[in-house]
């Protein structure tokens, strides 16, 4: 029967708890209802069993206030040295991450899983320490008390009337491998208590008094002893589940809950998560963003509080948006199979509710087969929840504007009476209308209502008998100042939700246009740093805050690479944070619960294979950039740099590929010619001198062509081994022109002088200019150009032909040129005779050059930021010549 | 051809087939050789047979070849010629101002060294009684006069070329940094660029070269300095 088999995903669940306990440190938890019960006891006695085990086993950190009998086990156990911090003047001792990482026992045991730790640590909280420490496969032993799990946090308040704050998120004691409840009966724990063997901190004690009566404790012993039972049932749950047995029931269920910024939302997330938790149904917290909803500030930063707690809790969290808030929950719901809607109970006054209707109405009257819950909330007044300190300081203006539209009416209406057009009541009240529904349209709500009761007052007093009193005759007149007031509270409402609406698409067309312009550029441009300065400079402009982007390093600690003078770079943990954003992949900074005192917010550049930096963002107020959709903004932003460095290291991957490629066939070629032009010589030589030794019998005249022979390939052998490591040399970019200042005859002799036994059956003709300046070039470099281009006018022109130097000023460049009386340069190659290895035609002797000479000749004009070409000469013959720039401060000596 | 019969050779050169050939060249010139493979080993047999003339491979296997050319030169005399690789071109350069007479850069014809061989030992005798008339080529210096003479007419030198060309004259034959040139003609505390000399030299070619594209008596040495052609 299939339905007796486990489900693929089952297995697969399983085995990935497996694999991530391969690569995870397990975490045992001593869980217990209250301090005392002896949790910490408990784990250093488990401590020193596990180490007469030969368990590696490491003291992180127990609380300093430990009772005496529990400190005296710590005994024989090794200790972690722990961190200083100075804060405010008072040194704390801390938990040392880093400590404890380098370390790396089996098992490390840290007291106090939901302590908060102290300001400048890495982790806001001690919980996020342990995850890391887990993550490194360390494990970790921790203690904690039932009312620190964050899901039963406010049940536990509502108790027992005291608020923790340290908290630890549900997925943390959810994850835990092992729970351990250390339980004494709430009696016993009473006495220890009153026993003063509770260490309690002396500003809490009268809180703990209060917290330490017998109901209280009771009550939470029966919730942590239902907490590890569900723990217990989850464990037999995915053992049975494993064992194929069949499922209970179809577990189709899928929660939503409704977020909104009121803060009764925090205890229906809560409530939506433990009932998640029992039902073994995935939830998703979602927040309606409407024109109409006044959406400022603060109540946005709740939101985004409310979706950070969801998320913690292990919610999906999703923004929508619609005019109705009930019709977009529910098509969001049913777009998604979910069978339970959990929503706050809002406190609205009656007539609001029957006038206006609610949420929670509208959405119990259309959710059809879906179930709602409405969980009960606080007034928002007790909580100081309604956003007034942020609303815009009352101007007087508009009540001036609205005060002078009704003045026009009244005067319009007086005017309309006294010449007679329209003097019916109704229709000065319509004129009054018109200027209350002006007023309401142009200046909001508050002055809509001032200019009805001025309207009301006017026409009460000017145009409604008795004249000139603000009695009311006739009780009709009543009817018409109600619905002056109504029409203009409703058009203020309009037009205000409108205004709202017309913003809400702006912004969102702004970010929608800011993402498309930034990938756009993004897509235009080449090179790291251009990225990351157009991505920097487009998040500035977004965000209108400074921006800091830290690029990965094949080795070492992040590095900035824009920024430079922000105070992000300037903070001393800046690059520990973004090191520690690029490890975890996770966002840090103010108003995260990792390293908030960073210097701005970082988000991970993540791309499609690592992560690849952060970029940093500081603004003002740091809150604003958690608003969901500044957030998100920032997030895309972020991958769109991430996947453009990509794509741009990928690029030059290929690239490099490609030269690398060219290089080898380069290389591949010169050592097809360059083995063939290093075998010839040496044929010859090998030959020559094998029959010198071997043959007996040879006359005196043989015997010294042979010799000849070896001389002449041995000089050839070493003019191509030394063009081949001049090209490799000028090739590698290792040749920097050593310029001095040279008269240009003193390097031309010297050339003629090394190439005298080349040249001995031509004349050469040396042509320089007189009074040529001293030329600042290499002297070395260019008597090698011109012994090479000396040397293929001997090979390839005939005996006895002139060869031709001459050298002159050419406007700022000097012209030195070797020309010929010889074949010329095939007509065509008069580029390529520059290519390595390119031979033109045989040598006159029938022999071969090495085809570098003229590459070497190129190479050196280049780096001398000269030219050399070469052109067939009108008379027959080639011409070489050679452009160099002179300078212009070149230094004149006087002999004289 | 002078004689060399006396005179002793040692070869520092770690390079077997280099040292054969030596040997049976200067053997045939009638010089008596001693070899040593590696810069310490050299180093020993010079201190306990001070040789006349060092031939020194600047790539040795042990210690650098320039250092082995400063312990020399810390006691010896005599003149020293370095044998380098074309791809030790610094090195050449540096080597006569380290102390060494002269340089030959390898592959090298056998002719060529054994000249400079004998310019080095000559210039390594003691200076005997100078005469003051000095003739090279189609050159006359009356030395006492200060007085130079091409083809028997008067050449006009400026003091400065005049003592250039006597010093130059003075180590004919042998190579001369630009350095020591500069030190010697401007004295030591001039800081004059080699372009002055450079400048100056080609002064003289003018004057006493025929062609001084292709100077007979001023040669250069690229990258090093000048030689007198002695012969």
């Amino acid at each position: 029967m299939a339905t007796k088999r486990p489900s693929p995903d089952d297995l697969l669940a399983q085995a990935e708890a497996e694999e991530a306990q391969g690569r995870r440190g397990s975490l045992r938890v001593f869980f217990g209802y209250a301090a005392g019960v002896g949790k910490t006891y408990s784990m250093l006695e488990n401590a020193h069993r596990a180490l007469a085990k030969g368990r590696d086993l490491v003291v992180g950190y127990i609380e300093p206030h430990t009772r005496p009998d529990t400190l005296a086990l710590l005994a024989g156990l090794e200790p972690l040295p722990t961190r200083a911090i100075e804060y405010r003047g008072v040194t704390l001792r801390e938990f040392d991450v880093d400590a404890a990482l380098a370390r790396r026992p089996d098992v490390l045991l840290v007291d106090e899983l939901a302590h908060t730790n102290a300001e400048g640590s890495r982790h806001a909280k001690r919980w996020q320490d342990v995850d890391e420490l887990l993550a490194a496969g360390i494990n970790v032993w921790t203690t904690l008390n039932v009312q620190h799990i964050e899901s039963l946090n406010d049940v536990i308040g509502q108790i027992t009337g005291v608020t923790v704050r340290e908290t630890v998120p549900d997925h943390i004691f959810d994850a835990a491998d092992e729970i351990e409840l250390v339980d004494i009966s709430p009696e016993e724990l009473f006495a220890r208590f009153r026993a003063g063997k509770v260490y309690v901190p002396d500003q809490a004690q009268r809180a703990m008094q209060n917290f330490f009566s017998k109901g209280n404790l009771t009550a939470l012993r029966e919730m942590s002893l239902r907490e590890a039972a569900r723990r217990v049932h989850t464990d037999v749950e995915l053992a049975r589940r494993i064992r194929a047995a069949p499922e209970p029931w179809a577990t189709a269920e899928r929660l939503l809950v409704c977020v909104g910024p009121s803060p009764t939302t925090a205890r229906v997330i809560r409530t939506a998560k433990r009932m998640a938790v029992a039902l073994d149904a995935p939830w998703a917290a979602v927040a309606v963003e409407t024109a109409g909803a006044a959406e400022d500030g603060p109540a946005k930063s709740r939101i985004a509080q409310h979706f950070r707690l969801a998320e913690r809790l292990g919610a999906e969290t999703d923004t929508i948006s619609g005019q109705d808030v009930a019709a977009a929950i529910l098509e969001y719901a049913r777009g998604r199979n979910v069978t339970k809607i959990l929503i706050g109970k809002t406190h609205q006054p009656r007539w609001k509710r029957l006038l206006l209707g609610s949420v929670v109405d509208d959405l119990l009257e259309q959710s059809g087969d879906i179930d709602v819950y409405v969980i009960q909330g606080q007034k928002e007044s007790e909580e100081g929840g309604k956003p007034r300190a942020a609303s815009p300081r009352p101007s007087w203006k508009p009540y001036l504007g609205s005060a002078c539209a009704i003045l026009v009416g009244g005067l319009a209406a007086m005017a309309l009476k006294t010449l007679h057009l329209a003097d019916s009541p109704a229709n000065t009240a319509m004129i009054f209308l018109a200027a209350v529904a002006f007023v309401a349209a142009r200046f909001g709500r508050g002055p809509a209502i001032f200019a009805s009761v001025l309207a009301v007052l006017a026409f009460d007093f000017f145009f409604v008998p008795p004249f000139r009193s603000f009695g009311v005759s006739d009780a009709q007149y009543l009817v018409t100042f109600g619905v002056m007031l109504i029409i203009g509270l409703m058009i203020s409402t309009l037009t205000s939700r409108l205004k709202r609406q017309i913003e809400s698409t702006r912004l969102r067309e702004q970010h929608t246009s800011a993402l498309y312009q930034l990938g756009k550029q993004l897509s235009s441009l080449y090179g790291g740093v251009f990225l990351v300065s157009a991505a920097a400079k487009k998040v500035a402009e977004m965000t209108g805050g400074e921006v800091a982007v830290y690029l990965q390093q094949p080795s070492g600690p992040p590095q900035l690479a824009f920024g430079y003078n922000t105070a992000i770079a300037q903070h001393p943990i800046s690059v520990s944070v973004a090191q520690w954003v690029v490890e975890h992949d996770q966002i840090a900074g103010p108003a995260t619960n990792t390293l908030p005192n960073a210097a701005g917010l970082f988000i991970p550049l993540a791309g499609s294979q690592r992560v690849l930096g952060a970029i940093a963002v500081r603004v003002p107020d740091a809150e604003r950039l958690l608003d969901p959709e500044q957030r998100r903004l920032l997030e895309a932003c972020a991958n769109q740099l991430a996947l453009a460095l990509e794509r741009d290291e990928m690029v030059i991957e290929a690239a490099e590929a490609r030269v690398q490629a060219e290089a080898e066939q380069v290389r591949s070629a010169l050592l097809s010619g360059v083995s063939h032009d290093l075998k010839t010589p040496l044929a010859a030589i090998a030959g020559a001198s094998s029959s010198l030794l071997e043959a007996t019998s040879l006359d005196e005249e043989t015997r010294r062509q042979l010799l000849e022979t070896v001389a002449a390939e041995a000089a050839r052998l070493n003019r191509l081994l030394e063009n081949i490591l001049q090209m490799s040399r000028l090739d590698a970019g290792a040749v920097k022109p050593n310029r001095q200042w040279h008269v240009l005859e003193e390097i031309v002799g010297s050339a003629l002088r090394r190439t005298s036994r080349e040249l001995q059956t031509h004349t050469v003709d040396v042509r320089l200019a007189p009074n040529l300046p001293l030329v600042s070039v290499d002297g070395l470099l260019l008597e090698q150009v011109l012994v090479n281009l000396l040397e293929n006018a001997a090979r390839y022109t005939p005996p006895r032909t002139a060869v031709t130097i001459s050298a002159s000023i050419d406007g700022r460049w000097l012209r030195l040129s070797v020309s010929d009386h010889g074949p010329g340069v095939p007509p065509g190659a008069e580029e390529r005779i520059f290519e390595k290895f390119y031979r033109a035609t045989p040598t006159a002797d029938g022999g071969r050059g090495s085809g570098l000479g003229l590459a070497i000749c190129r190479a050196i004009a280049q780096i001398h930021g000269g030219t050399i070409t070469a052109t067939n000469r009108p008379g027959g013959g080639a011409e070489f010549v050679l452009r160099l720039p002179l300078a212009k401060d070149a230094p004149h000596v006087v002999v004289e | 051809m002078a004689t060399s019969g006396d005179h002793l050779v040692l070869i520092i050169e770690d390079e077997q087939p280099i040292r054969r050939f030596l040997r049976a060249s200067l053997t045939n010139e009638g010089y008596r050789l001693n070899e040593a493979a590696s810069g310490e080993e050299g180093l020993r047999v010079a201190a306990s047979y001070p040789p006349d003339l060092v031939l020194l491979d600047l790539g040795l296997p042990d210690i650098d070849g320039q250092q082995v050319l400063r312990r020399l030169r810390e006691w010896l005399a005599a003149p020293i010629i370095v044998l380098t690789a074309r791809d030790q071109e610094q090195q050449k350069i540096n080597a006569p101002d380290a102390g060494a007479d002269d340089y030959v850069t390898k592959p090298f014809a056998t002719g060529e060294l054994l000249a400079r061989m004998r310019t080095a030992l000559r210039h390594a005798q003691p200076a005997g009684p100078q005469s003051s008339a000095v003739c090279i080529g189609d050159l006359r210096f009356d030395l006492a006069a200060r007085l130079v003479f091409k083809r028997e007419s008067l050449i006009h030198l400026t003091p400065l070329e005049y003592k250039l060309l006597v010093t130059m004259l003075k180590h004919a034959g042998k190579v001369l940094t630009h350095r020591f040139l500069l030190r010697e003609v401007w004295g030591p505390e001039s800081s004059q660029e080699t372009h002055y000399l450079r400048v100056f030299v080609a002064s003289l070619r003018r004057k006493l070269e025929d062609d001084p594209a292709r100077p007979r008596y001023l040669l250069t040495e690229p990258g090093v300095g000048y030689r007198f052609a002695a012969e």
